[in-house]
């Protein structure tokens, strides 16, 4: 009976724990966004973290997205040869693209990168007192060092996202012309046939929550990093982890809202 | 008698069943410096961390200027706060600015100077604490400790604050840096007629710097006096923490 009530109670306490982890990050996502609108304004911090997020990310996404588009082509074309149906590779690949794999894999290339050096920054900030050192400045930490990423992640992931659609189309455009036999023109204008502004949108408005959520994980735990290197090595670790399984899960959440009617 | 700058009373704060703070004390009279000395753990950077309002106590009164800022508007208790600069005991100066901007940093938020004059008053204030102009645009991480503690000292008082706080000025620097630092830190307070508290477990630091002192034992100011007669006081805890002798009450306080 002893060992039951251990049990539920080390069950309620995970569960209290879990919840109050949400309620945490809930505030903390408020208190970040509603400084993003009151003064003052930090423009050449946004700048900066634009470019960290964005510019410096440039590489990374590119390359991931048009090798993506690449092996979706020939994936597609192993899958579908078997039906006949080769003809429906570029309206897969620009669909697939578009719609998911742009947003998806640019938003965990740059959690992976952006998002664990802002919680690796923020939490050496922590540890050696910086963000203590800002409160007695006359300056609000949490406007000073998280609104300006969350406004750059809501505006660098869907630029980033803009590229990564255009790369991959391109791979699958490179290996369905020069390597599976497709005809430029009837490749592109199948392409362009069978997509709608519908479909960039959605990936946009998917990458800009995606941008937020990498901000909003590297900024949390590393603000809320303590106990030494150990600690902000752990915080990057969980604002990798925190964002990316997040991501995949509004991913689903996103998909339902925006396609499915 | 005039109104002290800060007054705290009762002041207590624990973190889970640890406490650290049980009912501290002490007033800071206008224009002197007070040294808070104890042991590791004692909660001497968690009293100033209090006052400083990075640390919500858990009860207690902290008076500056005569208002009770844990009872003051945010508003308020920001604008009393505001007087205070700080010295944090590892620099805490920000990696990712130049020392200039460092320095300028509280009067460039408080729009007190224009950016483009901010290098110009960055060299004027670091000119202050021994450094050349050199320094300026070097990085904080290009600087010896002795170098980022002047820094660090010429941030605290770029906005001439009328409260200085210190946490362990000399921690980590060798005698001579130290003596230097604690020069400067008796300098740049008397020349502001800035009210101060530090902290340190430095006793020749003590002496230099202090008017008045305090001792932090077991969450409680257990000596209070002149700074002058810490080291020939008979309080038996406050005689064994100066002298360092591992036996005493502080030794068998540890055993319990």
């Amino acid at each position: 009976m002893n060992r039951l009530l251990d049990l539920v109670a080390l069950l309620g306490a995970a569960v209290l724990g879990f919840v109050g982890y949400i309620g945490e990050v809930s505030l903390f996502a408020l208190s970040g966004l509603s400084h993003i609108f009151r003064p003052p304004y930090y423009p050449r911090l946004v700048g900066k973290a634009f470019m960290d997020i964005g510019y410096f990310s440039l590489p990374v996404v590119a390359l991931t997205a048009l090798f993506t588009g690449m092996v979706l082509a020939l994936q597609s074309y192993t899958g579908f040869s078997r039906f006949g149906a080769e003809s429906a590779i570029a309206s897969v690949v620009v669909l697939s693209v578009t719609r998911e794999l742009g947003p998806v894999l640019a938003g965990l290339m740059v959690s992976g990168r952006a998002g664990a050096a802002m919680a690796a920054e923020l939490g050496t900030m922590r540890v050696t007192d910086q963000i203590d050192a800002l409160s007695t400045l006359s300056t609000e930490p949490m406007k000073y060092l998280v609104a300006p990423r969350l406004l750059a992640g809501i505006i660098a992931l869907p630029l980033l996202v803009v590229l990564a659609d255009i790369l991959g189309v391109a791979g699958g455009y490179i290996v369905a012309t020069e390597k599976l036999g497709f005809a430029p023109g009837t490749y592109l204008s199948s392409t362009f046939s069978n997509f709608e502004a519908q479909d960039v949108i959605s990936g946009l408005i998917k990458a800009a929550v995606f941008g937020f959520v990498i901000a909003l994980m590297g900024c949390f735990n590393g603000y809320r990093s303590k106990g030494g290197a150990q600690g902000v090595g752990t915080a990057t670790t969980t604002a990798v982890v925190s964002a990316s399984i997040l991501i995949l899960a509004l991913d689903y959440v996103l998909t339902q809202l925006l396609f499915v009617k | 008698m005039s109104q002290p700058k800060i007054r705290v009373r009762a002041l207590k704060k624990a973190f889970g069943s640890k406490v650290v703070l049980d009912g501290v004390d002490l007033d800071v009279e206008q224009g002197t410096a007070l040294v808070v000395v104890g042991g590791s753990g004692t909660g001497k950077s968690v009293l100033i961390k209090s006052i400083l309002g990075l640390v919500t106590p858990d009860a207690g009164m902290i008076e500056i200027d005569g208002e009770d800022v844990l009872k003051a508007s945010p508003a308020r208790a920001r604008e009393l706060r505001g007087q205070i600069g700080m010295l944090f005991q590892n620099g805490a100066l920000f990696d990712s600015l130049p020392v200039w901007e460092n320095v300028t940093f509280g009067l460039l938020a408080q729009k007190r100077i224009r950016r483009r004059e901010a290098r110009d008053k960055a060299v004027e204030i670091l000119a202050q604490v021994g450094l050349g102009a050199d320094v300026a645009k070097l990085s904080p991480s290009e600087l010896s400790g002795g170098m980022q503690k002047r820094v660090a000292l010429a941030r605290a008082i770029a906005a001439e604050p009328a409260i200085m706080f210190f946490d362990e000025p000399t921690t980590g620097l060798d005698p001579i840096m130290g003596a230097v630092i604690d020069e400067l830190i008796v300098h740049c307070v008397k020349k502001l007629g800035s009210s101060s508290i530090a902290i340190t477990h430095d006793m020749a630091s003590a002496q230099r710097i202090g008017d008045n002192a305090a001792m932090l034992y077991q969450g409680k100011v257990t000596w209070a006096g002149p700074a002058r007669e810490l080291l020939t006081t008979t309080n038996p805890v406050v005689e064994q923490f100066t002298h360092g002798r591992a036996e005493g009450p502080i030794q068998m306080a540890l055993r319990r």
